[in-house]
């Protein structure tokens, strides 16, 4: 298993720099690799839909799955409920290039997430803080994103995620040795993993940004605060021109550094999605499955 | 001796760590002006090649990278690399760089099911560990391409004049002989 994981490890690493988007058709996925997205995320409804909504929210219909498989030659992903096992192993054996375990579905199981390791293919979870992002790849994830807030089109969420867990890497890399295993206990994570962070002052696995994107300066902050690429939901296809905004979202993330060419890429885009404020949620996704 | 690494997305900084490791200075090529500082050769990364090819044209460094390439700066593409650099990709009327006389299959292992890694001889190093992610083979060369890799008969790795092309990702083991092996060939020009 430790041959896979690290291949897996390894299609992450191939990701970075890149954005990847939900899509819900064929049509839109093809869009979405013709914009320049580094993979796509095979979906009924995109996050801000499953919110209007309401109601359980499960794994995508695989006739779909393999429609958006068939249309684009870059890796496609798609999303099992948190702790569903079964939809994991349906999805596997689809041959989906990455699953994510995510919080924007309801989740299956409220204690148990799903022993990652026993899979062949990689897996990709949320995190809001270390310690969920430090367990989520003791059972094996390949990848970790910040949960952010899906569906909202506010980026608060994401940056509040992406900056706690950036200063929990430099508390602990900040540490002493003896001190690693109160540290462990107390964050409840795997001593070996939180031995990495010690180690490198990084994750040991790729991490992206998701939950709240929706504008190519958006993008470039999540960057900024060291995210490694980002995840764009709701945010291009809820836009008033998705090709244009999904293009653009792509050129900031490759040159978040350069405010020059941002403001550039933010002109003309059109209508953002609408967003809506962390306050009038009633719904809090990110708070599923810690 | 100083490589530029393009930088606009996939597994670059795993090109600028091996290189680091050898002592060899580096620059990311994100926008033309990354040009103007000179550099001995160029290095190809892995990752998406539909993105890395919109990028290459709508941030203006295809026809600058070309011209370098065209006037003999050495240039070594690792599995996305090299399909920038193929005459042909199969079953696709793009191509991108288009310099080095040989067709290529994307995806050939299928999806990332098939992503495996092995040992493999390598033609002028010896065994190295391979890993394939997602990866590409060479399908048909001219004859001026020399093969120097190949696994269960597939042709996974070729020189021709400056240019070197491997399916497989070197930077993502502590094996540095491969970026060894293309630094001796910039040197020895």
């Amino acid at each position: 298993m430790d041959e896979r994981n690290t291949l897996n490890k390894n299609l992450a690493q191939m990701l970075k720099g890149g954005v990847i988007m939900d899509v819900t058709s064929p049509e839109q996925a093809k869009i979405a690799e013709d914009a320049g997205a580094c993979a796509v995320m095979a979906l009924e409804r995109i996050p801000a839909d499953i919110r209007a909504a309401g109601g359980v929210s499960r794994m995508s219909d695989p006739i779909l799955i393999q429609q958006i498989q068939e249309a684009v030659s870059i890796p496609v992903m798609a999303k099992v409920r948190i702790g569903h096992i079964v939809e994991a192993q349906i999805l596997e054996a689809l041959e989906i290039d990455f699953i994510d375990e995510s919080e924007v579905l309801s989740p299956a199981d409220d204690l148990y997430h799903i022993d990652k390791q026993k899979f062949s293919v990689p897996f990709v979870c949320g995190a809001r803080d270390l310690g969920e992002a430090l367990r989520r790849i003791g059972e094996g994830a390949s990848m970790i994103r910040t949960k952010g807030e899906p569906g909202t089109g506010d980026v608060v969420q994401a940056v509040r995620h992406m900056r706690l867990i950036q200063q929990q890497m430099r508390k602990v890399q900040s540490m002493r040795e003896d001190e690693l295993y109160e540290e462990s206990k107390q964050l409840q994570v795997p001593y070996d993993v939180l031995r990495c962070v010690f180690e490198t002052g990084k994750l040991p696995v790729v991490n992206f940004a998701a939950g709240g994107v929706a504008t190519p300066a958006d993008a470039a902050l999540m960057m900024l605060l060291g995210a490694e690429g980002v995840f764009v939901g709701s945010g291009i296809f809820k836009s008033g021109d998705p090709k244009k905004r999904a293009n653009a979202i792509v050129k900031a993330v490759a040159n978040y550094q350069d405010p020059l060419m941002l403001a550039e890429l933010s002109k003309n885009l059109g209508e953002a999605m609408i967003g809506i404020n962390e306050q009038e949620i009633a719904l809090l996704m990110a708070e599923r499955g810690v | 001796m100083t490589v530029g690494v393009l930088a606009l997305q996939g597994g670059f900084a795993e090109h600028v760590h091996a290189l680091n490791k050898l002592g060899v200075s580096s620059i990311e090529i994100r926008r033309p002006k990354d040009l103007k500082s000179p550099m001995d050769a160029l290095i190809l990364p892995g990752g998406e090649s539909t993105v890395m090819g919109r990028l290459l044209r709508e941030l203006d460094l295809y026809r600058p990278l070309l011209d370098l390439i065209r006037q003999g700066m050495p240039v070594w593409g690792t599995c996305a690399g090299m399909i920038l650099l193929a005459n042909e990709v199969e079953g696709e009327k793009d191509t991108h760089f288009a310099v080095m006389p040989i067709s290529v299959r994307r995806n050939a292992f299928g999806r990332q099911l098939g992503s495996f890694s092995c040992s493999g001889l390598f033609t002028g190093i010896g065994d190295l560990p391979m890993t394939f992610i997602r990866a590409p083979i060479i399908q048909k060369v001219n004859k001026n391409v020399q093969i120097l890799a190949t696994h269960d008969n597939f042709r996974v790795a070729a020189r021709y004049d400056t240019m070197l092309v491997t399916a497989f990702h070197p930077e993502l083991t502590n094996d540095t002989r491969v970026l060894q092996y293309f630094l001796g060939m910039a040197n020895a020009l």
